[in-house]
């Protein structure tokens, strides 16, 4: 008796310091950039590591995140960070559409605000119409399944731009009634009507 | 009974120790395989964050025509060499020659193209 609650008590210890040492490590992954001799994919005995550009001595001094790469890369732009081109050919046509869309409208979470302009300051019309989105508000059937899938918004989101962690940097407008930053998780009992 | 349920536990820690990805690759970094090692050269890694500090995504996905999808892009060296793809601007003028073939092929052999440094949902991402 006394050895099976030794074991219980082993075994709460053991998960306990399983999940601390999982979130501390999550944590610390978080925390500064690995150089390139240990990042996993580039070949420490090579000899471009000697050379390259260390993602630590370029990502540091950009407008922090805390998640991806850990740079707040619309305002690192937006601030004069970083200075990208815009083209490299002088007769490529740049646009940048100022237009906001609110998505979701039916929804339990907070309603999606897209906004045109941020995304266009990187991306060209062409790289999500038509073949992503069709150009028309409401005629897009937008699903969380597929955005995780790596379809629709999750072709960038959750690849090479913020992951779909953020979920209330795209969630942003509160409906009547729902608290203005809602906390994960959002328990919503079975059955229950969200509010509208 | 006792050490079964000890080893039990020792397993499951590794299994949740094992779970945790090792410290891998900067956010949206490419590793390119498709012909590389087969014809005795490192895979290729692409950073995104080294690019877009320099030029913004349309540049790459729009004027050079790169589709958004690893894996999508087909092209070999010639076409480098040629101006397309990549040698839009690695051609000594814009960014180094590829002549500097270590600085691109600098990836660990034995690795899949893929888009690595985590997405962090560990949901069913198709990356």
């Amino acid at each position: 008796m006394r050895v099976s609650i030794f074991q219980g008590k082993t075994i709460r210890l053991g998960l306990a310091a399983a999940l601390v040492a999982v979130v501390s490590l999550s944590v610390l992954a978080q925390q500064g950039w690995d150089t390139l001799r240990k990042d996993g994919i580039h070949d420490p005995r090579g000899p471009g590591v000697k050379e390259l550009q260390e993602p630590a001595e370029a990502l540091s001094k950009l407008t922090k995140d805390n998640t991806g790469n850990q740079v707040r890369w619309v305002q690192a732009l937006e601030k004069g960070e970083i200075n990208p081109r815009a083209s490299i050919r002088p007769d490529t046509k740049i646009q940048v559409y100022d237009s906001d869309v609110l998505l979701n409208l039916k929804g339990g979470m907070p309603i999606v605000r897209f906004p045109h302009r941020q995304h266009t300051l990187w991306l060209d019309c062409t790289n999500c119409h038509d073949h992503l989105f069709k150009a028309e508000t409401g005629a897009n059937k937008l699903s969380m399944l597929s955005i995780l899938n790596g379809e629709q918004c999750g072709v960038c989101h959750g690849a090479v731009s913020f992951p779909l962690t953020e979920c209330f940097r795209c969630h942003s407008v509160s409906r009547p009634g729902q608290a203005p930053k809602p906390t994960l998780p959002i328990a919503i009992p079975h059955g229950a009507v969200p509010p509208r | 009974m006792g050490a079964g349920k000890l080893v039990l536990t020792l397993l499951f820690l590794a299994a949740l120790v094992g779970a945790v990805p090792p410290a891998a690759a900067e956010y949206a970094d490419v590793l390119l395989n498709r012909r590389s090692e087969k014809e005795g050269m490192r895979p290729v890694v692409f950073p995104h964050w080294f690019h877009r500090i320099r030029f913004r995504c349309k540049v790459c996905h729009a004027e050079l025509g790169f589709k958004m999808r690893v894996g999508g892009n087909d092209f070999k060296m010639s076409d480098i060499a040629e101006g397309r793809f990549c040698g839009a601007c690695h051609n000594g003028d814009i960014a180094w020659a590829p002549d500097k073939c270590d600085l691109c092929h600098s990836g660990k052999r034995g690795l899949p193209t893929g888009i690595y440094g985590g997405h962090e949902t560990g949901g069913p991402g198709r990356w």
